[in-house]
């Protein structure tokens, strides 16, 4: 009993560690949501950057700064948290090492943006070569990828810890969702480390003279898609486990969550190809392969689809709910913690219907590189992640701070939720549709020699820069309500919700926990879907390519 | 008060798992048919274009 | 582990309809021949140009072959060449491209011609250009502070 009243707050100590990392991510979320907002402005053919601005750098700084720095800043600062309130505070060396990955990888970012704004980096945030960035900026992102590791390594430890304490136990839902995501990254980071190392870095310090292409950019998407994984499962981590808290329901299944998130570490890896899928020198057979591993992973959202809408109606139905829907007018709509992770959870429908369509190999053709592209990752990590954080922030910020969400700051966050949507609807639309039509992705304003099919795209890159306006106002609303509840808000103790199971639910079997069993599947996987065509790609490379700035 | 409250909660765990879940179905099936939609618009452009 | 039925009676349908996907889009791989661009063709990326095909890019009328004509690009930071093509209408066409430089992309808007240009490679695509119109090829690959002044036009005519 006095064990789990101690885990109801998260220690002062490990809050501050959550606190830093979030710092760093809403520092990230408002110089990228500008440089966003300008690269919509260009793009409208409406508005020239001054000072010999170049777009190109802008849309590094953009992705750069809101795909990487927000997104793993913000996870590493949630899950922390999430491990120190579910399964207990951590040691003050895990906490150290908590701090060390927290400086690698604030400075790597720091190296990483000097870089940028010296115009020695606009490689935009894929960095693909021989478009060849200076060394510092490889070097930076290095320690970011390091840090992660070094912070993700102090979750594990923590987490093994609890485990040989607790034999026979299954370990909270949320600590076994954060460690599933934590082990996902540093498998796959893997692959992104090995191509900065041993190839880039040689490459760009002049060790090496050549570098080849597509053993790099093959190294890229097998971290490529992993990444966008590792972005989406703390906002399922939030849907599954703490949003049927805040409405006051329960956990649907324990057992169907942990089994969605196995089959997330297992088929978010092996499926890269699908990124590449329009690239000279890779076999179609092992493309199509990689396609139908794609296609194993959209089964654990279909699971996490049923399991949400469960959650809601079970709850409104115990609320006396009738009809078919009568359960959704029973969900809290004045309750921003649970309204905007809804708005994300809602996106994600046309998003992952987007998913689907780029995945399905030949078809990828039609949408390859047009800005589709670029709708269809503003619905997920823009709309679907990004929401869902916003939505974790408006009560796991003031819980760290030991302050309240106000109820106009919660109106306020209500407000940004609408806004967001009006916004992306816009912007994420026009991009779909701009897409089907041919316009390319991320290419600044043009005219291409006057060609008919580009002044067809132009109303909608206005209707782009529409949408963007409108997502930055809901930036702005973000950040007043962030820095309220880090610095102004009333004192006060705000809850840290976590979902229970149904009372009389089966507990989850251990089997789950059996690390050498998944890991063992997941790195079996990853040889199978890898090893032959990689053998191919190095046995049959071309002769290597220097490095070009071509900015 | 205390004796209905658990009341409730002992009936949601009986009901629990074989419970009223037709909104759900409904629900997910929308979804299956906006993504078979979406999918097979997209194709047919496949088709019709070289 | 208990699975509700409805779950049950969605996943199998949801599956199922990945598995109808996956076959659609197999069959007309495998079966019909419609794979993505997966040329596996290599070439030195410093004398493209030298040797043929890329020492004759545009449009050029072959014998023999599955197709009638084959296009031929070089693309380079920040143009293709050809600048300008027309190509008769009913044409079977080889399109051959490849890069001298960075990574570029090959699109022809409105199309499914669109395949990556990969340095040491060469991409290949056959199609039958069988709707009259103009087509703009877009680099949809960012290749440095000129990408979006990069393109060329095909012009399909009767």
């Amino acid at each position: 009993m006095m064990n789990s009243n101690k885990l109801e707050k998260v220690d002062s100590r490990d809050a501050k560690l959550s606190m830093a990392y979030f710092y760093v991510a809403f520092i990230a979320l408002a110089l990228g949501g500008l440089a966003g907002l300008l690269q919509t402005l260009v793009r409208s053919g409406k508005v020239v950057l001054p000072w010999g601005i170049d777009y190109y750098q802008v849309l590094t700084v953009h992705g750069v700064l809101l795909g990487l720095v927000l997104t793993t800043f913000f996870i590493m600062g949630f899950q922390f948290a999430l491990i120190s309130r579910t399964t207990g505070t951590f040691t003050n060396g895990a906490r150290i090492t908590g701090w060390v990955g927290f400086w690698l990888m604030t400075i790597g970012t720091a190296m990483a943006a000097t870089m940028v704004l010296l115009k020695e980096a606009s490689v935009l945030y894929t960095f693909y070569a021989p478009l060849m960035a200076h060394p510092i900026f490889y070097i930076g992102l290095t320690l970011v990828i390091v840090g992660s590791w070094v912070a993700g390594g102090s979750m594990i430890a923590t987490y093994a810890k609890w485990k040989r304490n607790n034999p026979g136990k299954a370990s909270s839902l949320l600590t076994f969702m954060a460690i599933i995501n934590t082990f996902m990254w540093i498998i796959a980071t893997l692959g992104v480390a090995a191509t900065v190392l041993i190839q880039i870095l040689p490459w760009s310090l002049g060790l090496v003279d050549t570098i080849d292409i597509l053993v790099s950019r093959t190294l890229f998407w097998y971290f490529g898609h992993p990444m966008v994984y590792f972005w989406l499962l703390p906002a399922y981590m939030c849907w599954y486990a703490i949003v049927p808290k805040i409405i006051g329901g329960k956990i649907f299944s324990d057992s169907l969550a942990r089994l969605s998130f196995i089959l997330f570490l297992l088929f978010s890896i092996p499926v890269g190809f699908h990124h590449q899928l329009v690239e000279p020198g890779i076999d179609p057979a092992w493309k199509y392969i990689q396609v139908v591993l794609t296609f194993m992973v959209i089964i654990p959202s279909l699971m996490t689809a049923f399991s949400l809408f469960a959650t809601f109606e079970s709850f409104g139905r115990s609320k006396g709910a009738k009809g078919l829907f009568g359960w959704f007018r029973k969900l809290p709509w004045g309750d921003a913690r649970f309204v905007v992770p809804f708005i994300g959870m809602l996106s994600f429908i046309p998003a992952g219907a987007g998913g689907i369509i780029n995945a399905s190999h030949q078809m990828n053709a039609v949408i390859h590189n047009t800005i589709w592209v670029t709708g269809h990752f503003h619905l997920t990590a823009a709309t679907a992640v990004v929401l869902t954080f916003f939505g974790i922030s408006y009560w796991l910020i003031p819980h760290l701070t030991g302050r309240v969400l106000t109820k106009a700051m919660n109106k306020l966050a209500i407000i940004q939720g609408i806004v967001w949507t009006i916004g992306m609807s816009f912007m994420s639309g026009a991009m779909h549709a701009a897409g089907l039509l041919g316009a390319p992705r991320r290419s600044s304003f043009s005219e291409y020699g006057g060609a008919a099919q580009a002044q067809e795209w132009i109303p909608y890159q206005i209707a782009q820069a529409v949408g963007g306006s409108i997502l930055f106002i809901g930036i702005i609303l973000v950040l007043i309500i962030f820095i309220n509840l880090a610095f102004f808000a009333p004192k006060g103790e705000t809850e840290f919700p976590v979902g229970e199971v149904a009372d009389g639910a089966e507990k989850p079997p251990l089997v789950f926990e059996n690390w050498k069993l998944w890991l063992g599947i997941s790195a079996a996987l990853i040889l199978f879907a890898y090893t032959i065509p990689f053998i191919d790609i190095i046995q049959n490379a071309p002769p290597g390519s220097k490095g070009y700035k071509f900015w | 008060m205390a004796k209905t409250e658990f009341n409730t909660k002992k009936k949601i765990k009986v009901e629990h798992h074989e419970s009223d879940l037709r909104g759900t179905l409904a629900s997910v099936f929308l979804l299956g048919f906006f993504i078979i939609v979406t999918w097979v618009s997209v194709w047919m452009l496949f088709l019709d274009r070289f | 582990m208990h699975i509700h039925k409805f779950e049950k009676i969605w996943l199998t349908f949801g599956i199922g309809c990945l598995i109808v996907f996956l076959s659609i889009v197999g069959v007309s791989a495998f079966y019909l021949g419609n794979q993505p661009p997966s040329c596996l063709t290599t070439i030195d990326p410093e004398t493209v140009g030298e040797k043929a095909p890329f020492d004759k890019p545009g449009l050029n009328k072959v014998e023999g072959k599955e197709w009638d004509y084959e296009l031929v690009y070089v693309a380079s930071a920040f143009s293709y060449n050809p600048t300008q093509v027309e190509v008769p209408l009913g044409a079977k066409v080889k399109v051959i491209a490849t890069t001298k430089d960075v990574v570029h992309g090959f699109e022809m808007a409105g199309t499914n011609i669109n395949m990556m240009l990969e340095p040491g490679y060469v991409s290949e695509v056959v199609t039958t250009f069988d709707k009259a119109g103009e087509y703009l090829i877009v680099c949809n690959e960012y290749c440095g502070t000129g990408h979006h002044l990069m393109h060329s036009m095909v012009k399909v005519v009767e």
